[in-house]
């Protein structure tokens, strides 16, 4: 894992936030939240000429307008990266824009509802309890390596119907897409075709043995003609749920537990007050949310009376927005019981993630099998968290102590 | 009934995230698609109002429109 950005010609310190914002910077890495407040000062919609030229909106509103808005603001690039080569990797529906959105979204639903969720919740559980077990005598452990990571991969390999035991091949490809790849176009293209050609086996494996799981519902979907979907898009769509469903997940749960780590009085609030859970995972998601997406400005519009000009990139920052004082009182201090919390970190708008009930799930659940075990816990001053740069946040070494099991 | 609250799930702007079957699970439904409905014709029992308010104000998409008759 890389503890910091290693400063490359097109990524000399940032000296100007406002006109120059960097959030592959060190410093937005360590601590992002006075970054975006320096800017939202200054504008709604800021712009860089890195990344080949980036706009990010800072407020609620601006986010909401540029995520709403499908026609000038495509989804056929996610990602901010200082190369732009030709598309290749379509992963639907989050690379979708309408009218091809609407039918690869709708295929995916129904396996991601909340009563699809409350099926998976006792093996979810079990999966805890099991990673739990294998550290609580030791009185110490990086909960990211040993515990926040591991809930989401079993998780979703389970629902994917792939061998919760490869675990450790998908973080390894997930680092090197969403980490190493943003600067690294070799790395990035053969963690792909790594794990295009795995999934592209289990895919083969079930031709003549179609099961329930997720792999399955890909390969029996037709479209609107009768026709099954097409390789790209079946293998495109797999690797989206992988990725989608373990960086994300394994960062918001690693944030609460950071928080809660260092916040003695609302550990104690939720072993005191258990049904205060829900209302806590929705503000442990607004104040720490994991994730960042990216549009292509397709043609030239005015969001938040802001000029945005095509060629450009977005950041569309939903924690950014989540953070914004004009909709959040107290927006900068995570309020457990707060009762009026419209977040975005799941996005907004047709794009609104897929995976939301299960990352509820996941989050909830790891948090309260974690608190009825180690109730007691605080960050360990003898180690240091450390953060994942680009473009979801969380803590990537999480060193904590708690007491020794009796 | 004077004061009688009604709530009505936009559905052009419903996108799933539901947290209003999370707060009022008494007041909404979900189809298969995990998108979100009113209960019935969408009256509001007078001890579910607080309810109600708390849903449409935790609505991302302010999907959900509330009113009294």
């Amino acid at each position: 894992m890389s503890d910091s950005a290693p400063v490359t010609p097109e990524h000399p310190p940032v000296l100007d936030w406002v006109n120059d914002f960097d959030h592959t910077d060190p410093r937005w890495t360590e601590d992002p939240f006075p970054i975006w407040d320096e800017l939202r000062a200054a504008s709604p919609v800021v712009h860089t000429d890195r990344f080949l030229g980036c706009y990010m909106p800072t407020t609620y509103e601006a986010v909401k307008e540029i995520a709403y808005d499908t026609d000038h603001f495509s989804s056929r690039r996610v990602i901010v990266r200082d190369i732009r080569p030709e598309i290749t990797n379509r992963a639907p529906p989050i690379t979708s824009d309408p009218p091809e959105h609407k039918p690869a979204k709708q295929l995916l639903l129904p396996p991601f509802t909340p009563d699809a969720m409350k099926k998976l919740e006792p093996r979810v559980r079990a999966i805890c309890n099991e990673l739990i077990d294998g550290f609580i005598a030791d009185g110490q452990c990086d909960a990211a390596a040993r515990y926040t990571k591991h809930v989401p991969v079993r998780a979703i390999a389970h629902m994917l119907g792939i061998p919760e035991k490869d675990g450790d091949l998908f973080i390894t490809w997930i680092h090197e897409i969403l980490e190493l790849g943003i600067k690294d176009d070799d790395i990035l293209m053969k963690a792909v075709h790594e794990m295009t050609a795995y999934f592209a086996g289990h895919v083969a494996q079930r031709k003549n043995n179609l099961t329930d799981d997720l792999i399955s519902t890909l390969m029996k979907a037709r479209d609107k003609t009768g026709q099954p979907l097409s390789d790209d898009h079946v293998l495109g769509s797999l690797r989206l749920l992988l990725i989608a469903g373990i960086d994300t997940t394994w960062s918001a749960i690693g944030s609460s537990l950071w928080h809660l780590a260092k916040t003695p009085a609302d550990r104690a609030r939720l072993v005191k007050e258990p049904e205060l859970m829900p209302t806590a995972i929705e503000e442990l998601l607004r104040a720490y949310s994991p994730v960042t997406m990216a549009r292509e400005v397709m043609k030239e519009t005015v969001i938040s009376g802001c000029p945005v000009k095509p060629g450009n990139m977005v950041l569309l920052s939903f924690p950014a927005a989540n953070r914004d004082p004009a909709v959040f009182a107290e927006a900068d201090k995570v309020v457990i019981d707060r009762q009026e919390n419209r977040h975005a970190a799941f996005g907004l708008g047709i794009h609104r993630c897929v995976g939301s009930n299960l990352a509820r799930m996941e989050m909830t659940v790891a948090i309260e099998e974690w608190l009825k075990r180690i109730p007691d816990f605080s960050l360990d001053p003898a180690g240091k968290v450390t953060w994942s740069e680009g473009t979801v946040r969380g803590p990537r070494q999480l060193p904590l102590l708690f007491k020794k099991a009796a | 009934m004077p004061g009688q609250l009604r709530i009505h799930v936009n559905q052009d702007k419903c996108q799933g995230h539901a947290r209003c079957k999370s707060l009022a699970p008494e007041l909404f439904d979900l189809d298969e698609y995990g998108n979100a409905h009113e209960v019935g014709d969408g009256t509001v029992p007078a001890r579910l109002e607080d309810k109600a308010w708390l849903a449409k104000n935790n609505c991302p998409e302010i999907a959900i429109e509330v009113t009294e008759e």
